[in-house]
């Protein structure tokens, strides 16, 4: 991050040097990001894109490690706020709207007719009816699948376009156990990846706004309803790979590659890591998590990453100017196609040469349910480690299910007082 | 660089002051730079500490600067009482303490084995106390390699002898006893430093006395060797108290606390709280640093009240 | 001495003790040794499952990897930027508080030392959030003054205890008999304490070289990126990108853990007489 600082510095200073007085007269938006390399590439892109139409701003963005980030944007924005800064969607950027940290930005959703462009991304950038953020990415979750381990356990693969129901889903678990292959294998030690598989059971026995509640604490988890969820849950648990709990999500990412295990709910972000592995499209598929519930709106996983305005920035009028620059279907088409993410633009358009894209755009688009953030952006931050938590502990320990669920109530209780 | 700049202020206040003023305003003199570091860094913070929890604080300074907190009172030590997961660090804690403790007699039983003189045994001393040298962060790596399901040299070890591995990681039950061995292991190479250094001041005298009255083995052990490592005894109690009551690196490094919350530790909890991804409740935080302080106070007064004892019979 | 000498016992016994020696050695340090051995295997062997078995060949590049690809070496850079003037600082101070509590009678003596001495055992967690705070509002918050300001002063109190016992152990005749004379207490201080502090010093430097090295709790509060961390936040970062890599994570390990490792080789008795203080005297 210094190091493009520097660089910044320095091209800013060679053409100080020069004699180019224009150098000083730009308008200076600083942008403060968590990128790693291919997205960081494609954001400069896009920024050299943006000063080449308005050639009297310059954006300097300062780039963070992702995870130092986490706590760095506490720092700055107090400290010594950007005018833009990368966050996420719905509750994980409460505390930051609630502190008056991010400026509202309604105005920029309105010039620039975003409630329809980014419709399924509304409820998610808004708090008290104002917009907060300006979400540009997001990318689909799912079940990706190993051919191979199909064609070893002698299962039937999935045909394009036809999802498997669940019963049928179960019962290849059962072929896939007997051959010796983890039917779902997932890394929890980090938790949130067992969280993706509770709220797809959870989508797919309740529906969307069963889902939203839970997150909110609005739904006892001794109800009858979180009960089915986690009756279902029961029925795939014997299926999961053991030892889960003490590997990470891309130690289990090599157990899939290597063909000991046939299935990976996960996020799109984990085909880079499949295919470094050395699978291919050939023996890599997607499918949507199957229906349980028949009849229910199917609803899907979409994390959205956003960008913001921050209530410090010192040049606020050109940092929106940027901001409706990146809810643009020309610059989400662009930075998606670089970072191989889905665009939240509905007039931007996918790269048709990626199977996992399309398919990812194809089920996301058609979601009539809805579109979820992910248990961890949906709920306050203490509820989603208490719930993740007890969805890992569930994995490991299912005859533990009533503690489970009573400790569960008893932090529902405590965060959300009826 | 601090050193010569106050020490020359001292110098400079000495010429001009009368000789009895400067005996009495030199200990100060000598005193404020160290005073004022421990006090700022140190004994100031445990105050602050002690107030925050009192709030509800999620760490943000609004734009103005001024802290966003909350005073709730004693709402954060209601809530400890209730929350599950301080329950369990609690508990994790005591196991902690206790079983920390075995360091001693395996300390004292390596030192027993090594206190010879035999070629070479310089360098057998240094390699044992070896694990004490190197950074927790990689105990816990080395552990954590140690214990990995399907090859971990341990997990592989388990297969051969019953057939089937352990992940003890991932186990709820084993996990904090897998940390602990872990801990135990530069553990006991700081007792065995202690006790040999202490064996090594035995008085051959007793020794060869209580000889010729026919003790030995267990006996002389007990009555005449352990009686004269005494001061031994006591620092290593005190050192292995407060590694067991500061294990942190070890959970963060292992486990970050899981499975589930399983091998929490207080003050790994309090940083989860604090700082952890889905914490910055500083308040709550703050009551979980001052639940530990207290339980550490006790060993600490028991220490103070010790070398106050042995500062007044002198 | 005790236990008896072994040259004394049967000549079995003699042989059962040479024998137990290096295997009781082997076994004490069998896990180092497993990383070792992993920091020089091919990565190749790893991916195959060869994990113990003979290795395929000795692979220096894993070191050289590591230099080369990630940032090990700023790390270990920064750790020193830390340590040293850690080290100075701390034993700076504590040499001034160590004398003045040592040679002095003032009222509040005892009680500033026990300050000194309690302060030292505090668990890090209490003081955390305000010294973060302190450290974020002063600017330093990811630089390596930040952190090395606030590891001199809770080294002080330990090493407060430590001066302050070494000069009460020195002959005060020799303090006494300067006054005589009418030498001033700074250079009471300098000239005739200072001196004979250096074993104390050696002592202290190594031990607090060590800790301050070894800490991982303070460099994931006050630093967090690759500019300012020290090797042990660093190493576990890179734990985390090296997810399944042990030979990477083994030959990190090793890196981080070689400056104590000789810094104890090189000045073992200093070390182990800093460590054992107080285990002697009654």
């Amino acid at each position: 991050m210094k190091l493009l600082k520097t660089a910044l510095l320095g091209t800013v200073a060679a053409a100080v040097m020069a004699g180019a007085a224009f150098a000083q007269d730009k308008r200076v938006v600083t942008w403060n990001a968590d990128y790693d390399p291919i997205p960081l590439a494609a954001a400069e892109a896009l920024i050299a894109d943006f000063e080449a139409a308005n050639p009297d701003i310059d954006i300097q963005l300062t780039n963070f490690d992702h995870e130092a980030y986490k706590n760095a944007i506490r720092n700055f924005l107090t400290a010594d706020a950007p005018d833009l800064a990368n966050w996420y969607a719905a509750n994980r950027m409460r505390p930051f709207v609630e502190a008056g940290l991010f400026a509202d930005i309604s105005d920029v959703w309105a010039a620039n007719g975003l409630t329809e462009a980014l419709a399924s991304s509304v409820p998610s950038s808004t708090i008290d009816g104002k917009q907060y953020a300006i979400p540009y990415t997001y990318y689909q979750w799912g079940i990706y699948y190993n051919r191979d381990a199909y064609a070893a356990a002698g299962v039937e693969v999935p045909a394009a376009d036809a999802t498997v129901d669940w019963p049928t889903f179960l019962a290849n678990c059962e072929k896939f156990k007997a051959a010796g292959i983890d039917c779902v294998t997932t890394g929890s030690s980090a938790l949130w990846p067992v969280a993706g598989i509770f709220d797809y059971l959870s989508l797919r026995t309740n529906g969307y706004q069963f889902h939203a509640d839970l997150a909110a604490g609005k739904i006892s988890w001794t109800s009858p309803e979180a009960r089915a969820v986690f009756a279902e849950f029961a029925k795939l648990q014997p299926f999961v790979t053991a030892n889960h709990a003490a590997i990470d999500w891309q130690d289990a990412a090599a157990i899939f590659v290597q063909d000991k295990a046939a299935h990976y709910v996960m996020g799109n972000f984990a085909v880079g890591v499949f295919k470094e592995g050395g699978m291919t499209n050939d023996n890599l598929g997607f499918m949507m998590f199957p229906e349980i519930t028949a009849g229910i709106a199917r609803a899907e996983e979409a994390p959205t990453d956003t960008i913001h305005l921050t209530s410090g920035a010192k040049n606020p009028e050109d940092a929106k100017k940027f901001l409706a620059y990146m809810a643009s279907a020309e610059a989400q088409s662009k930075w998606n196609a670089a970072v191989g993410q889905l665009p939240t633009n509905k007039n931007a358009t996918v790269d048709p040469a990626d199977p996992f894209l399309s398919e990812g755009f194809q089920t996301l688009s058609t979601a009539t349910g809805g579109i979820a953030q992910f248990w961890d952006r949906d709920a306050d931050a203490e509820y989603a480690k208490a719930g993740m938590e007890g969805f890992q502990r569930f994995l490991v320990q299912p005859e533990a299910l009533e503690e489970i669920l009573a400790q569960l109530e008893a932090t529902r209780l405590r965060l959300y007082p009826q | 660089m601090a050193l010569a700049t106050d020490s020359g202020a001292s110098a400079a206040v000495s010429q001009k002051a009368p000789r009895w003023n400067q005996k009495n305003l030199a200990p100060w003199l000598f005193l404020a730079p160290g005073m004022f570091m421990f006090t700022v860094y140190v004994l100031w913070p445990i105050v602050e500490s002690i107030t925050l929890s009192f709030y509800d604080w999620n760490g943000l300074y609004n734009r103005d600067g001024e802290f966003t907190g909350r005073f709730v009172g004693m709402a954060n030590y209601r809530e400890l009482l209730i929350d599950p997961a301080f329950e369990t660090s609690l508990w994790n804690n005591l196991k902690w303490l206790v079983l920390y403790m075995l360091a001693l007699p395996l300390g004292l039983f390596i030192a027993i084995f090594l206190n010879q003189t035999v070629r070479g045994i310089r360098i057998y001393k240094s390699l044992f106390f070896f694990p004490f040298v190197i950074s927790q962060v990689v105990v816990g790596l080395i552990f954590a390699w140690f214990y990995a399901p399907n090859f971990g040299l341990l997990y592989l070890l388990i297969e051969w002898l019953a057939g089937k591995g352990v992940a003890i990681l991932a186990d709820p039950d084993l996990v904090t006893y897998g940390i602990i061995a872990a801990g135990l292991w530069p553990q006991i190479a700081y007792v065995m430093i202690l006790y040999l250094t202490g064996l090594n001041n035995v008085s051959p005298d007793q020794i060869e006395a209580a000889r010729l009255d026919g003790a030995k083995g267990w006996k002389m052990l007990w009555y005449v060797v352990l009686p004269q490592l005494r001061p031994a005894t006591f620092i290593a109690v005190i050192v292995t108290v407060i590694g067991a009551l500061r294990s942190f690196d070890l959970v963060s490094i292992m486990t970050s606390g899981g499975p589930f919350g399983s091998s929490r530790v207080l003050s790994y909890y309090m940083f989860e709280m604090a700082l952890g991804e889905f914490g910055f409740r500083m308040g709550y935080g703050a009551a979980i640093a001052v639940v530990l302080f207290a339980i550490m106070m006790i060993f600490i007064s028991g220490f103070i009240w010790k070398m106050w004892r042995d500062e007044t019979e002198r | 001495m005790f236990p008896r000498p072994i040259q004394q016992a049967a000549p079995a016994t003699q042989w059962i003790y040479t024998i137990a020696l290096p295997i009781a050695l082997l076994l004490w340090l069998f896990p180092l040794l497993g990383v070792a051995l992993t920091s020089l295997r091919p990565a190749s062997d790893l991916a195959q499952g060869n994990y113990f078995g003979m290795p395929s060949g000795v692979a220096f590049e894993n070191y050289i990897y590591i230099f080369t690809e990630t940032p090990i070496g700023r790390y270990m850079l920064n750790s020193l930027w830390v340590t040293i003037p850690t080290v100075i600082g701390s034993v700076g101070l504590s040499l001034m508080t160590g004398f003045a509590l040592a040679v002095y009678g003032f009222r509040g003596n005892i009680l500033v030392f026990f300050l000194f001495v309690a302060g030292n055992f505090v668990p890090f967690q209490i003081l955390m959030v305000p010294v973060r705070d302190m450290t974020l509002n002063l600017g330093m918050y990811d630089t390596w003054y930040g952190l090395a300001l606030f590891h001199i002063a809770f080294q002080t109190g330990f090493c407060t205890l430590f001066m302050r016992n070494f000069i009460k152990a020195l002959p005060f005749e020799l303090i006494e008999s300067a006054r005589v004379e009418g030498v001033s207490e700074f250079k009471i201080f300098w000239h005739i304490v200072l001196p004979l502090m250096r074993p104390a010093i050696a002592a202290l430097s190594v031990l607090v070289f060590t800790f301050i090295w070894n800490d991982f709790f303070w460099a994931t509060v006050l630093t967090q990126g690759v500019d300012s961390q020290p090797i042990t936040a660093g190493l576990s970062s890179l734990n985390g990108q090296w997810i399944a890599q042990w030979h990477l994570v083994s030959a990190g390990s090793i890196v981080a853990a070689l400056p104590p490792v000789l810094m104890f080789f090189l000045m073992q008795k200093h070390f182990i007489a800093g460590l054992t203080l107080g285990a002697t005297k009654g």
